[in-house]
């Protein structure tokens, strides 16, 4: 029954949004201004309905209801009722089902909330948010309806593939989606405004708390991520340079150059047309995300779908959405009237220059993800890794960065160079002390972390300069929220450069009660033994470490051995003090009753995650000085309004 | 530089300018950093015919020879023979080899060529389950049809 119910409202939700697309589209016309009324509920309606379908396939897996197919292939009776509950997305129908979901509430959200578009742009944007939902409710309900049954309900279901079963990873993708799917706002206000050729700071400002929302998901769910594979995976990296990882980088790119574009456009009315393009590309970038993950044409960890059909099905839609926005924007990015000026130096410079960095790394990415799917048509097998990743992104990733330091010191629309200069001298010398301090006592460190812990430094300090000087009271929240963000940056790139630069790694094959150091710790091998979770069996290691002859704490990594489907992975064991992380990992029994033991010392790897949270968190403070000017404003102009009738009487 | 210098129209030719200048020499630098790449993926074949210089960072797949894997007493470090039918490349790894890494399965090495042919794998990519394989390991059927032709 509740298959059904939840069909039933996925029909119903995409039925209104083919209403919603045709309302939105009919008022915008000379003679159907009576529409403009039902697209809002219209919209507001689409949205509850699609959650109520999201809900149903929850509560069919929190029930493990076996008699429907995705959950019979997804899922166990005995499964943790957390990882039930993650099983709804970890699959590619419920993922797809989560996607239009949020993209429905996203499209309800704009129509509650939304007050200060310009009535025509409004209507233009809801019909877009619709248009592209339509995609993908057909894809839903023609190509991976989650609610299909099955004629004879087996009597297990299939389990879920025990790499996803971690806490984090229950809560990962969903974040994720937020921020991918996020986008598709910044995309139909985009559309809108095109269609409507309303592209000023109004647009930017209503479009700008979307955007930052999207933004701050995007972030963490990409700090969540790294963190799950630099533990879960037990090869103690944090980014790979994976396709799977990329798909998230890219929109995560494109969000923050239109973040700092849409800033420009809402406080100085400058680069109209840029923002609107980056609008449209942002969530392109979530979509060509979602196709190479989603369509098999490449395998990793998160591709679930191998099926030419669906793969065919994303590619038609990313085709028609992309190539449509694209076109639109073709005809009508001349017609955008141009901004204002501004001088060679000044805010908006640097904002530019921060654009076109962000934007050629994005092209460096998105390059080295597509150029093996393009070498394989040809024939040949070639795949890109760090090699090409590396240096290629810190080509334009550090002169952004020295930048970044300069930047939000900037005056807008005209400054002179030589203003800042004494500002950025306690900068400079924090940055000058890190470098001589690494050559004094790491003289083999590679150039690349040598100028990333320096630079993080220097960075550091200069992202609370703007800070200084000021009323902190009355210093506004996006303030805040932007030197937060920077410093995470700061602090996330100091945890890079200090993880690739100072890592221990040792590797020994161990008798119970043997002792190994790794750089300043001493690690013993306590003992073996068996234990059993929920859905598996493991061998667990304990481990007793101590830091420079402290006193010892206890660590346990374990191999673990799941039944349903059968597969072995690997549990890592992290002890982490202020300077840095001590991770385990237990490998095979080796001859002779010896242990394999893959043993590191990570000096400030934390701050790789902690940088992460900050840079979400600055985007959180601005959210909420964005948000509560904006309620103060609607509330003053509502008084102003109601004054003006009164006296009006 | 004062504002007034500069037209609109002119300043947005100006940036439209730096934009696309950055954005072409970022393809091209890519274009050429990945054709300097292009032979990151070996095969045992390819390394034999035409060797990668020693300590540049490849990787090497193919199918690793029955009875090969031998492990060294101290424990830890493992040496085994990458094949494609064609051709046979020795392979030593010191580390935790990955739950799926069996003799007669597929595997990618990332390591090196040290002088004297042998490869120094510093990380094994092995099939993780039936549905995450190395990319570079989903089309080695044909290897492995060429692996059982030759025996």
């Amino acid at each position: 029954m509740i298959a059904e119910l939840g069909l039933a409202m996925l029909w119903l939700a995409a039925a209104l949004a083919l209403l919603q697309l045709a309302a939105g589209a009919g008022a915008l016309t000379a003679r159907g201004g009576e529409l403009a009324g039902i697209v809002r509920p219209v919209a507001v309606v689409q949205g509850v309905l699609c959650a109520g379908a999201f809900l149903s396939l929850i509560t069919l897996f929190l029930r493990t209801d076996l008699s429907v197919k995705l959950v019979a292939t997804n899922s166990h009776s005995l499964k943790p009722v957390i990882f039930k509950l993650a099983g709804t997305w970890g699959n590619h129908e419920g993922s797809m089902l989560l996607w239009v979901t949020v993209m429905a509430l996203c499209g309800g959200f704009i129509a509650l909330f939304e007050k200060r578009l310009r009535q025509d742009t409004m209507l233009a944007t809801l019909a877009g948010q619709a248009f592209v939902s339509l995609g993908f409710y057909a894809f839903m309900l023609l190509s991976s309806n989650p609610f299909e049954r099955l004629a004879e309900p087996p009597p297990e279901g299939n389990g879920l593939n025990p790499l996803l079963q971690d806490i984090g990873l229950a809560f990962h993708p969903p974040t994720l989606y937020l921020g991918y799917v996020g986008l598709s706002i910044a995309f139909s206000f985009a559309i809108g405004a095109l269609v409507t050729r309303d592209v000023g700071p109004a647009f930017a400002r209503a479009m700008r708390p979307w955007v930052l929302g999207a933004w701050i998901f995007l972030s963490l769910g990409i700090t969540a991520g790294s963190y799950w594979a630099y533990y879960e995976l037990g090869w103690g990296g944090w980014w790979f340079w994976d396709p799977v990882e990329n798909a998230s980088l890219m929109p995560w790119l494109a969000a923050t150059a239109l973040l700092h574009s849409s800033t420009v456009l809402a406080a100085r009315n400058a680069l109209r047309a840029w923002t609107v393009m980056l609008g449209v590309v942002a969530f392109s970038m979530s979509m060509i995300g979602t196709f190479l993950v989603r369509s098999g044409i490449l395998t990793s960890v998160h591709a679930f779908a191998v099926d030419p059909e669906r793969g065919s099905f994303i590619l038609a839609l990313l085709t028609i959405y992309i190539g449509g926005a694209l076109a639109l924007f073709a005809l009508r990015a001349s017609t955008i009237s141009e901004g204002t000026r501004f001088a060679a130096v000044s805010r908006e410079s640097a904002l530019v220059f921060n654009n076109v960095m962000l934007s050629a790394i994005l092209g460096i990415v998105l390059i080295g993800t597509l150029y093996p799917l393009l070498t394989e048509a040809f024939g040949e097998k070639v795949s890109v890794g760090p090699p090409y990743f590396n240096p290629m992104a810190a080509i334009f990733f550090v002169p952004m960065l020295l930048v970044m330091t300069v930047g939000p010191l900037l005056r807008w629309r005209d400054d002179r160079a030589g203003r800042t200069t004494g500002r950025l001298a306690l900068p400079a010398l924090a940055a000058a002390i890190v470098a001589l301090g690494l050559v004094a006592f790491a003289p083999v460190i590679k150039p690349l972390p040598f100028l990333g812990m320096a630079l993080a430094v220097g960075l550091a300090v200069a992202s609370v300069l703007p800070l200084i000087g000021r009323d902190l009271r009355r210093t506004p929240l996006p303030t805040y929220g932007m030197v937060v963000s920077h410093l995470g940056i700061a602090v996330a790139l100091f945890g890079v450069g200090s993880d690739s630069a100072f890592s221990i790694e040792k590797l020994v094959a161990s008798r119970v009660g043997e002792t190994h150091s790794v750089g300043p710790w001493k690690v013993t091998l306590r003992d073996i033994e068996p234990v059993a979770g929920p859905n598996w069996t493991a061998l667990e290691a304990a481990l007793a470490a101590s830091y420079d002859g402290g006193s010892p704490s206890i660590l346990r990594t374990q191999s673990r051995n799941f039944t349903s489907p059968p597969q072995q992975t690997n549990e890592s064991a992290l002890h982490t003090r202020w300077n840095g992380q001590l991770y385990a990992v237990l490998g095979e029994e080796a001859d002779d009753g010896r242990w394999q033991l893959r043993l590191w010392w990570k000096p400030f790897v934390p701050m790789i995650w902690y940088g992460g949270i900050l840079v979400g968190l600055g985007g959180l403070l601005a959210l909420i000085g964005r948000l509560s000017r904006d309620i103060k404003r609607t509330r003053a102009e509502a008084k102003i309004a109601y004054r003006r009738e009164r006296q009006g009487r | 530089m004062a504002t007034s210098a500069i037209k609109p129209k002119h300043q947005r030719l100006v940036l439209l300018t730096i934009a696309l200048v950055a954005l072409i020499g970022a393809g091209l630098l890519a274009a050429w950093a990945l054709k300097n790449q292009a032979a990151y993926f070996y095969v045992p074949a390819d390394i034999v015919a035409n060797p990668p210089e020693a300590g540049r960072a490849v990787r090497l797949g193919g199918m690793v020879e029955k009875g090969s894997i031998k492990t060294a007493p101290d424990g830890l470090t493992i040496d085994f023979i990458v094949e494609d039918g064609k051709a046979k490349v020795p392979v030593r790894f010191r580390g935790i080899t990955p739950d799926l890494f069996v003799e007669g399965s597929g595997v990618v090495a990332e390591g090196r060529m040290e002088a004297g042919g042998k490869f120094v794998a510093d990380n094994l990519l092995a099939k993780h389950d039936e549905n995450y394989v190395p990319r570079e390991m989903a089309n080695m059927s044909k290897a492995r049809a060429a692996v059982a032709e030759t025996k």
